[in-house]
């Protein structure tokens, strides 16, 4: 029997804020729970993440960010991976996203948004109830 | 600090109690856990008794306030003379809009102002550049060129006030537009007064916003100190910061003895210039955060006053009481608060307040309720500065001189992380030193290790946290919440290109060579900034050229 893919997670810092410890610990969790983590580190931009997920070829993406400036930066991600044809990877992000904001971020086509205080546990079974199908 | 013969005795006590009085009780009221542990790990005994400071030296270990070491506190007279600066950090949108926050908070009795700037600003981009998109004026002030610094301190004299900046690669810069509004003024240097944070050794392993490799950013660190001991006598020039550490997820003892450790790097690096250590070390701040753990908390400000007295005594041979104090400002913690029922951070953020109020803090900055959701409202940092004012007026927390002294819990625990701090100074000093450190990760992974052992004991309960993991309810955002208007970018972006197309440029082409040839050479670099600022060189431009002299520094990532 063929042995299972790991699931292939980019974890991904838009934006300059530093604020990095939410995103390595989520990193870390999903590591532990048996995925294959990338982690880039921060400051990268929309083009360098959609870089990325293609280089590594990604099933998952999770963007970080507690700057603000997601209203930017978000949309403009989800713009440049539909060009690349990446329409079947799962992205969910996390941070500081106000209310008001996920709506429009998930019109962007960000799936889901864990605010402060989520359970790594809860992203981990998210992830795996969410994962594409893969042909 | 007892007779042994008395400690004999209640040595003997208390085994008498553990095996009489206290099994029935456990038997029937059994503890809540196997073992108590405090964030540092530290095991948290029953009951604490002259037993566990036994070996404590009144006169050697504590002594008076104002002398050596300065455990009871820097100033003899200390919150029976002045209350500590009331100073909240704040900074949103155009330096105009700022402008109107800074009055606001100056009458509603602030006693210092202290400057959130954006991101660009903080990461040595003008508002224009593109890295930039989305983030001017979001996080914090937009701060450009003089021009937009001018306008920030409109209306406000430089001599009235004291100014903290929260700025560490582009701080020489940041100085600079200082001092050269406060010559517009016509506000003598030497009446100058601040902080500017420039502690760049953290930036790698903690805060994170680094521009130029470590060994450039501790050069341009010691020539703002330097400069700072030649010019500006009244200016703080760095504010050693273990505030970030513990945000990103250090222990208490990790944060104390991180941040102590670029303090000993930073007094190094100045000697080496050749200044004495009794020209500059009375001028050194520090920046701690003050989390839930009352006692830990309250234990660390202490410890920390005695190890810095300590080590510039025995370590730097300092003759100047001054020099051995540590003046501290003190935030409550940001990652304490929680976006679940936010009223609760008040509750939160008193307590922390409270335990930097009785460890003798300097300065406070209090949090904002709402600041797991957003940049605080107006009526969140007015509860935040009327905590303050209740711990300050109200609480009689002020009457005394380090109240908790003589506890024998909090002299125990003071004296273990003393302790524990020196184990990894002696560790960081074994390595090699800070820069090897930080090079090797070790920082980086010791603070990762924490970070994520937290949030397993919060994933698995084992630390309840009120509203998060434990005593949900289902809630709609109860509170209003600050957006930042996006035209202040636009605003912004124009305004500084504005700027740009109105000034001389060819004098400010001329100074940015003479700056490159300055950095170049290895001298002391702020002249020549205060220089480039006065004909308004930009922010940007300044740090181009800095960038293309020193490299930029590539993360060394750490999961």
């Amino acid at each position: 029997m063929q042995k299972a893919r790991k699931i292939r997670v980019l974890i991904a810092k838009p934006g300059l804020d530093s604020h990095d410890r939410g995103a390595k610990v989520v990193a870390r969790a999903l590591r532990d729970a048996g995925m294959e983590v990338i982690y880039t580190g921060l400051r990268q931009t929309p083009e360098q993440i959609v870089e990325t997920a293609l280089q590594e070829d990604v099933d998952v993406i999770g963007l970080s960010i507690l700057s603000g400036a997601h209203r930017t930066l978000f949309p403009r991600i989800m713009e440049l991976l539909k060009k690349q044809g990446l329409t079947d990877v799962l992205v969910f992000a996390g941070g500081i996203i106000p209310e008001d904001d996920v709506a429009e971020m998930k019109k962007a086509g960000i799936k889901e948004i864990f605010g402060p205080g989520t359970r790594t546990e809860t992203i981990i079974q998210y992830v795996l109830d969410n994962l594409p199908k893969r042909a | 600090m007892f007779e042994e013969k008395k400690v004999n005795e209640i040595k003997k006590q208390r085994e008498r109690w553990e095996q009489t009085t206290l099994p029935n009780w456990v038997k029937q009221c059994k503890e809540r856990k196997g073992e108590f542990r405090n964030t540092s790990n530290m095991l948290i005994r029953r009951v604490y008794t002259p037993e566990d400071i036994a070996e404590l030296d009144y006169m050697r270990d504590s002594g008076f306030p104002g002398e050596y070491p300065f455990i009871r506190g820097v100033h003899a007279t200390m919150y029976r003379g002045r209350f500590w600066t009331m100073r909240q950090f704040s900074g949103f949108g155009t330096a105009a809009q700022t402008n109107q926050r800074f009055k606001y908070l100056l009458k509603e009795g602030e006693t210092g102002l202290s400057i959130a700037f954006d991101y660009p600003t903080i990461m040595g981009y003008d508002s224009d550049h593109p890295m930039g998109n989305g983030e001017v004026g979001i996080c914090g002030v937009a701060v450009a060129s003089l021009k937009d610094m001018e306008v920030l301190f409109d209306g406000i004299p430089l001599d009235k006030v004291t100014t903290s900046m929260t700025i560490n690669g582009p701080a020489g810069i940041l100085l600079a537009f200082y001092v050269a509004v406060g010559d517009k003024q016509g506000v003598p240097r030497e009446k100058l007064g601040g902080t500017t944070q420039n502690d760049n050794l953290k930036e790698y392993f903690a805060q994170k916003l680094c521009i130029y490799p470590p060994k450039p950013s501790v050069k341009l660190t010691t020539d703002i100190i330097e400069y700072c001991a030649r010019n500006l006598p009244r200016w703080n020039p760095i504010s050693i910061s273990g505030y970030h550490i513990r945000e990103a997820g250090a222990n208490a003892v990790q944060e104390l003895a991180f941040t102590l450790y670029d303090g000993i790097t930073y007094v190094e690096s100045t000697l080496e210039r050749g200044l004495k250590v009794d020209d500059f070390a009375h001028r050194l701040s520090f920046f701690f955060a003050s989390h839930n753990d009352f006692f830990e908390e309250v234990a660390k400000f202490r410890a920390a006053r005695r190890i810095w007295a300590r080590v510039m005594k025995e370590r730097f041979h300092a003759k100047n009481p001054r020099s051995m104090w540590m003046r501290m400002h003190v935030q409550t913690s940001g990652c304490t608060l929680t976006a679940q029922q936010p009223l609760n951070n008040i509750t939160r953020t008193t307590i922390q307040a409270l335990a930097a109020v009785l460890g003798g803090t300097q300065s406070l900055h209090t949090n904002s309720y709402d600041e797991a959701l957003c940049l605080p409202s107006e009526e969140a940092v007015r509860v935040a500065l009327r905590t303050q004012q209740i711990i300050a007026h109200e609480s009689g927390a002020t009457n005394t001189i380090d109240p908790l002294a003589g506890s024998y819990y909090i002299e125990a625990l003071t004296c273990e992380m003393e302790e524990k701090a020196m184990e990894y100074i002696q560790k960081v000093d074994d390595m090699g030193g800070a820069i090897v450190a930080i090079e090797k990760g070790f920082f980086q992974k010791e603070i990762a290790d924490s970070a994520y052992k937290h949030q397993r004991e919060v994933d698995e309960k084992k630390r309840t946290i009120v509203g998060v993991n434990d005593y949900k309810i289902e809630e709609e955002c109860p509170i209003e919440l600050l957006r930042v208007d996006p035209k202040a970018e636009k605003e912004q972006v124009a305004s500084l290109q504005r700027m740009k197309r109105e000034r001389d440029k060819r004098k400010v082409d001329a100074v940015l060579d003479k700056l490159r040839s300055v950095a170049e050479k290895d001298e002391n670099l702020m002249p020549t900034i205060i220089e480039a600022v006065k004909v308004y060189a930009s922010l940007g431009e300044i740090c181009e050229v800095l960038r293309q002299v020193y490299g930029e520094y590539k993360e060394l990532i750490v999961i």
